[in-house]
């Protein structure tokens, strides 16, 4: 029997009283491919950040690689991709800085960087495709080589899950090819991976399992749905309105 | 030319010079993570809380120094608690904090019967009044501060520029986070011998903002930021000699005009170099053409 890399049992979040996960449990066993998916408020990002350990649970219990989540200190096993790279603060920084970011899991806070480091940073940027803006600062790239970027920044600590937070959302075409395939190497390579999803488009050859979230429950725990009525054409321009952007500005209320 | 060459004769010119110039290195190597979280004015702030520890410590006369590294280190780690929490009334306690700290600076100058000048050295700085051990402090403490800068530039940055992964990086984000405010107080404390209370800042944050029209890296710009730093310090005391300015403004004016006329090279290198290669695209044809003229 494979070992269990995620678990979640009976898994409650709540946001200032309103509960956003009601009752959540799942498994996600070393080799998987699984996709959370849901539509959107339907607490799939809320999901991900329980499992990191980023929100804790009200009750429930999240485990990684066995270990309680709380407890859990064998970060470098573990890459996650967040949804977005954090508005810029007007520092420059390079695509290969950003994704030396990564190695810190595996290399920790005093030790300097090495040849290792150096190398799984190249190699990393060449699985997503983004060797040569490597010297560019972040800014000038485009939504979709930004995500690869972060992807990458995944990659470089070697991990052994990842962990993805709609990784396809607002990508072009190429990023979003360029992206299959860096999963579907991690994946021969032995790698586990649970991602959210809004749909899937050029991933879902590689998806071997959906979960879809449904008010805060898992609604479906099995094979990937396939898309009904004016969503399975092929033609489907999926366009939805998302939550208003968070104004990032000097009068903002964050 | 005579009077200045005259002036470095003296020792407090050579060790206001020497001063300076680890406060021009040291601020912008701590100011770039401050600048990266958008945290540009928390030096100002922590400036305004050390100048309750000056109060204290020239009421009870002991080292207003010392006593200003202890009430700004309380007050940093005070802030980062308060930012941690990241809670909407976040920026009045900030409020509360800064304009508490500079007032009871000001109530505890007065009670001591110190002058208005004594105040003022350390609202604008007195370089010219720095004693050895002083600069041997600044040197001591400024070494310290550039080494935690530069040694830990790959976590620091990771936990600046996204905290959220630098956490599921397992890095000890809350431990990083107290080392960036206890070094600010100490930088701010070390600073206001130089440029004052009021204008530390200033070195924490221009060079870095004058550094980033041209880089395009982090580390770039940190090592741009920290020449524009060492050049703004040694020409401000080099200007304060010949000029017979006040020292500390005048490392900032300095800071402030090469940010000014970077600026403007860069945009007029950005010019030259859109006009060179291929025209501008053609602008979009007006959605409604006008009659008339």
């Amino acid at each position: 029997m494979t070992p269990d890399v995620i678990t979640v049992t009976h898994g409650v979040v709540g946001y200032d009283g309103r509960p956003v996960l009601r009752d959540v449990s799942l498994t996600v066993t070393a080799g998987e491919v699984v996709a959370v998916l849901g539509a959107n408020g339907s607490g799939k990002s809320t999901l991900i950040r329980a499992i990191l350990g980023l929100v804790p649970l009200s009750s429930g219990t999240v485990t990684l690689f066995g270990r309680p989540v709380r407890r859990f200190r064998q970060w470098h096993r573990v890459g996650y991709v967040p949804q977005r790279l954090g508005a810029g603060s007007g520092v420059p920084a390079t695509v290969a800085e950003v994704v030396a970011a990564g190695r810190l899991a595996r290399r920790g806070v005093l030790r300097p960087p090495g040849r290792a480091d150096r190398e799984a940073v190249a190699e990393a940027l060449r699985a997503v495709g983004l060797t040569d803006r490597a010297k560019d600062p972040v800014s000038t790239l485009s939504g979709g080589q930004q995500q690869r970027t972060l992807i990458a920044r995944a990659l470089a600590g070697q991990p052994e899950l990842l962990i993805l937070d709609e990784p396809t959302a607002g990508v072009d075409a190429a990023s979003q090819e360029a992206f299959a395939a860096a999963l579907r190497d991690f994946t021969v390579g032995g790698g586990t991976v649970l991602l959210v999803a809004h749909e899937l488009g050029p991933l879902r050859p590689v998806i071997g399992r959906a979960i879809v979230v449904h008010q805060g429950f898992v609604a479906h725990d099995g094979a990937v749905p396939e898309p009904a009525g004016h969503h399975a054409a092929p033609d489907h321009d999926h366009v939805h309105p998302h939550g208003p952007e968070e104004p990032a500005g000097l009068w903002s209320a964050s | 030319m005579e009077r200045e060459l005259n002036l470095f004769q003296y020792e407090y010119m050579q060790l206001a010079l020497v001063s300076a110039l680890i406060i021009g290195l040291t601020a912008p190597a701590l100011g770039i993570y401050l600048v990266q979280r958008r945290l540009a004015l928390i030096g100002d702030g922590i400036g305004h809380v050390a100048l309750t520890g000056v109060g204290a410590g020239l009421l009870f006369q002991t080292s207003p120094v010392i006593m200003a590294v202890i009430a700004a280190t309380v007050g940093a780690v005070v802030i980062e608690l308060i930012r941690e929490r990241g809670r909407t009334s976040g920026d009045l306690a900030l409020a509360l904090l800064f304009y508490g700290g500079i007032a009871g600076g000001v109530v505890l100058v007065g009670l001591s019967d110190s002058t208005s000048s004594n105040l003022n050295a350390y609202l604008f700085g007195a370089l010219s009044t720095a004693s050895r051990t002083d600069v041997a402090t600044i040197a001591v403490l400024g070494t310290a501060v550039l080494i935690a800068m530069i040694g830990l530039r790959p976590a620091l940055f990771a936990v600046c520029h996204d905290e959220e992964y630098a956490r599921v990086s397992g890095l000890p984000v809350r431990a990083l986070n107290l080392l960036l405010a206890v070094t600010t107080a100490i930088t701010v404390t070390i600073a206001m011998r130089a440029v004052g209370v009021l204008l530390i800042s200033a070195l924490m944050v221009v060079p870095v903002a004058t550094a980033q029209q041209v880089t395009r890296g982090f580390r770039s710009t940190m090592a741009a930021a920290m020449a524009l730093g060492l050049f703004a310090g040694g020409a401000g005391i080099w200007m304060a000699a010949v000029a017979d300015t006040a020292p500390g403004a005048s490392v900032v004016v300095l800071a402030i005009a090469s940010f000014v006329v970077v600026t403007l090279l860069a945009a007029g290198w950005r010019r030259l170099r859109r006009a060179r290669p291929q025209p501008a695209p053609a602008p979009e044809p007006h959605e409604v053409v006008l009659g008339g003229s």
